[in-house]
């Protein structure tokens, strides 16, 4: 039950080593170790998308995660996609499409769709329905958030 | 129990009457405050949902003391220091709370504006106000801020200086960004699960496995747990592990729940899902005639036709994204609670009530959450936290609900049976209609009874005993009858409540109450009596209703969608839907296009809205059109799950909601657009569920009586 050590990975490109129990899940590393409180919990069992973060560019729940299964790899939560200082086109795009109304499920749609953006710069609106499949939104801003990423990628592609 | 439900029920205020919640609340001071230099500090009592309130309420106060929207700072309720407002609940925070900041802060200005003359030795219409600044056109100036101090703001609204008029708004009725939003886009601490007291333990709680076991031991959990990893905490059934981690927590929870004895008592089963409608039919309840119009017909002198049919849904989940979650602090008597609570003051009477402590030695103060669409676990997470804070003094104490516990137990939706009957002419027109709703209460909220509402208080070893749902008196927007009201001119209507006594699933409030269940079920009934009469359901409506405003969205949003639709392919069809929101609220008219495939899928819902003067015209068209959404998942999806002890659907495999995949597209058009401000956030549930069904039966010619409309109900009916 005790397996205590130090796992070695990146958060937001900065290394960090991380004094935990290698079953500590990655969620409760980012929020209550490294103080990362963007990353939201959900449901604990990978099925609504809360707490997404990128792990080597793909969108994994990090609340299934254990920390053993990170050890080396790079992570990226919502605060290493951008800041108010210097947005992230999708975090700009959701400002300007006011997409969400309570923004609890938002990070792990940044996520998901920064994922998406990542493999598919050009995506049609089907394909960014089809990557937010696992997302779960209980408000309804699913369409507001489709437009957002639909706007980020035609901006990010103009440049 | 929001402000019209506490005047419904309560004595009336001394004193002169005064607007919104100004009544309750009556001074000037408890509302805005200029304390730096650049803010009016604003304290509302209304609560942020994700519904966007404290941007609208920011536009009011900006509108009426002429700032500009980021010189007002809005602040979190808290019993210490917001006015009470009771709940936010009802669509009814732009009313309540709305008008009391409008009027106190043209009072406010207006106070100003005279001490600004005196100081600057003119007369107060030779100032200009603007981004706070009193400016004189000789180039002196004063500011809410330099006159703050001549100024006392600790003294009762006169209620004699009216807020500006509508057509001099510049803040108003425009879009406005969220003031929320960038913080949660950016991923900076925003919710009550981001919240750290220093030292702070973190609790699980470990619930019964149906809601009728009771606990025998917890002594083999208790014995197998290290004292410095986790303790187990109990009183009676209520049972929790806390731990210095959410890991240890988790881990010690994991550990201890197999190792529980619980007994069970078989009186409580719970009954066949399968056959809610008939167990709902067999229930002892209480029958009150709601309201009625006109002298029921001679059973000597039959009608042309008389119609008669049942509609039902099932009980639902709130489903929050968020799992519940609530932090407490009891130190030597005081009691501080950090909440989501809809209610901070009826969450803190009824600690009170819990922990027979007096209300001014609890503190409960409003953090935000998830998207909260009524009475769901926020309360009794609230007493949950509570119970550890106060078995450990001194000690901080953060409890997180499971993402089990809350979709099996936080309250539900109650299920419901609506029976409609009419009686028509010869050309089809309604002569009589009887409506008759059959359910449990919406209302279990803390606050109202005289012992407490909250689940943890009714499991210890010296419970307090559950509380029956209520429904709130008609003037106060109603429950379970909530728009049974006809919407049309009828001749004679006839409204029934049939309240359950028995309660097997606890039930409460779900955004929309009774007008889900009561305008699917009308709304359906119009289509079937249309149908019958060989009539358009949009021409049906329309030779029934007088009132231009309904008439209006009604022609709207059927013109925008192209009805009738019979430019659609096979297996698709449109169809309306209609409600003025309690009959006294917005007006809303939905047309849904569906197509029939394995499932049903609704491709698009044209959607026109009433709501009277818009505060924020987006925020408008996010509440509507979020309400469409929720209400097509409900309509298609969702029915919480049980067996005969306990509920099944504690996942969200088990209680599916929609699917980016199977979101319409929505239009939002808002029309009207006079009269008093009324709310947006439930007036579309109950046209947009009619709508889809609606739809279904024109596409396919098979009417689906019972929600979920699912393809298993549909299969069977086809048979």
């Amino acid at each position: 039950m005790n397996s205590g050590g130090t796992v070695a990975l990146q958060v937001n490109q900065a290394p960090r080593r991380i004094e935990a129990d290698a079953d500590l899940p990655l969620i409760d590393a980012l929020r209550d170790l490294l103080d990362l409180k963007g990353t939201r919990f959900g449901c604990g069992a990978g099925q609504c998308g809360a707490c997404f973060v990128l792990v080597g560019g793909h969108a994994m729940a990090s609340c299934e995660t254990p920390l053993w299964a990170v050890a080396g790899k790079s992570i990226t939560t919502v605060e290493g996609l951008g800041s108010p200082g210097a947005p992230h086109p999708l975090q700009q795009a959701f400002i300007d499409e006011q997409a969400a109304q309570c923004g609890y499920c938002t990070s792990g749609m940044l996520i998901s769709a920064a994922a998406l953006l990542r493999r598919n710069p050009c995506p049609d609106e089907a394909e960014v329905r089809a990557a937010l499949e696992r997302n779960l939104c209980r408000c309804g801003s699913h369409n507001r958030i489709v437009r957002a990423v639909l706007r980020a990628a035609a901006g990010s592609h103009s440049r | 129990m929001n402000m019209a439900y506490v005047a419904a029920t309560g004595a009336a205020h001394p004193g002169p009457a005064l607007p919104g919640s100004l009544q309750r609340n009556r001074k000037l001071g408890q509302w805005l405050r200029f304390a730096d230099h650049e803010h009016v500090d604003v304290f509302s009592g209304k609560v942020e949902l994700g519904q966007g309130i404290l941007t609208a309420l920011a536009q009011i106060v900006a509108e009426e003391l002429d700032l500009r929207i980021d010189q007002v700072r809005m602040h979190a309720a808290g019993t210490d220091t917001s006015p009470d407002e009771a709940v936010t609940s009802g669509s009814l925070s732009v009313q309540e709370s709305g008008t009391a900041l409008r009027w106190a802060a043209a009072e406010t200005r207006h106070l100003f504006l005279q001490a600004a003359a005196a100081a600057l030795h003119c007369a107060p219409a030779a100032l200009r106000v603007e981004a706070g600044e009193f400016l004189h056109a000789d180039g002196r100036s004063a500011s809410y801020w330099t006159l703050a101090a001549q100024v006392p703001l600790d003294r009762e609204a006169s209620g004699a200086i009216a807020p500006r008029d509508s057509s001099d708004y510049r803040i108003v009725g425009q879009p406005a960004a969220r003031l929320d939003l960038p913080s949660k886009v950016f991923g900076l601490p925003s919710f009550i699960h981001d919240m750290v007291l220093p030292g702070m333990l973190h609790a699980r709680m470990l619930r019964p496995p149906a809601p009728a076991a009771r606990l025998v031991s917890a002594d083999a959990a208790a014995a197998g747990l290290a004292p410095d990893q986790a303790r187990l905490v109990r009183d009676g059934s209520l049972l929790a592990v806390v731990a210095a981690s959410q890991f240890l927590a988790s881990r010690a929870a994991a550990f201890a729940a197999p190792r529980l004895v619980w007994g069970s008592s078989p009186a409580t089963l719970l009954p066949d899902e399968q056959a809610l409608p008939e167990w709902i039919r067999r229930q002892p309840a209480v029958a009150t005639l709601v309201a009625a119009s006109g002298e029921w017909p001679d059973a000597a002198a039959p009608p042309a036709r008389v119609f008669s049919a049942s509609y039902s849904r099932p009980y639902l989940a709130h489903a929050s994204i968020a799992p519940s979650c609530a932090l407490a602090r009891f130190d030597g008597g005081r009691l501080n609670v950090w909440t989501h609570s809809q209610g901070i003051y009826n969450q803190r009477s009824d600690l009170a009530l819990a922990f027979g402590m007096a209300q001014e030695d609890i503190t409960v103060r409003h953090v935000e959450s998830a998207g909260c669409y009524g009475h769901n676990g926020a309360d009794d997470a609230a007493y949950d936290a509570a119970w550890l804070a106060r078995a450990m003094p001194g000690q901080p104490v953060r409890v997180q609900w499971s993402r089990a516990d809350e979709l099996a137990w936080a309250p539900f939706g109650p299920a419901a049976l609506v029976e409609l009957q009419a009686q028509v002419d010869s050309s089809g027109n309604v002569q009589a209609w009887r409506h008759s709703v059959r359910g449990n209460g919406h209302s279990n909220r803390p606050g109202r009874a005289a012992t407490p509402a909250l689940l943890g208080s009714w499991h210890t070893a010296d419970p307090f005993p559950p509380l029956l749902a209520l429904n709130a008196p008609l003037a106060a927007g109603g429950g379970a009858e909530r728009n049974a009201l006809p919407c049309y001119d009828f001749p004679v209507w006839q409204v029934h409540s049939h309240r359950l006594l028995s309660m097997p699933l606890r039930t409460s409030a779900l955004r929309a109450l009774g007008a889900h269940a009561n305008v699917f079920a009308a709304e359906s009934f119009m289509d079937e009596l249309a149908e019958a009469a060989g009539r358009d359901p949009l021409e049906y409506r329309l030779a029934h209703c007088s009132d231009p405003r309904a008439r209006a969205v009604l022609n709207d949003a059927a013109g925008r969608a192209g009805w009738p639709g019979s430019h659609l392919a096979e297996g698709c069809g449109m169809g309306i839907g209609f409600a003025r929101y309690k009959n006294t609220g917005a007006w809303c008219a939905v047309v849904a296009e569906i197509e029939a495939g394995v499932d049903v899928v609704v491709r698009r819902l044209t959607i026109a809205v009433d709501v009277g003067t818009v505060i924020n015209p987006d925020g408008v068209r996010n509440q509507i059109e979020g309400g469409a959404i929720q209400a097509c998942s409900w309509t298609l999806k969702e029915a919480v799950r049980f067996d005969s002890e306990r509920v099944t659907s504690d996942s969200w495999d088990s209680y599916p909601v929609l699917r980016f995949s199977e979101v319409p597209a929505v239009d939002v058009g808002i029309v009207g657009g006079a009269g008093p401000a009324l709310g947006a956030g439930e007036a579309s549930l109950g046209p947009t569920a009619a709508a889809i069904g609606n739809a279904v039966a024109r596409a396919l010619g098979v009417r689906v009586r019972a929600l979920p409309i699912t393809s298993e109900r549909i299969r069977q009916l086809l048979a």
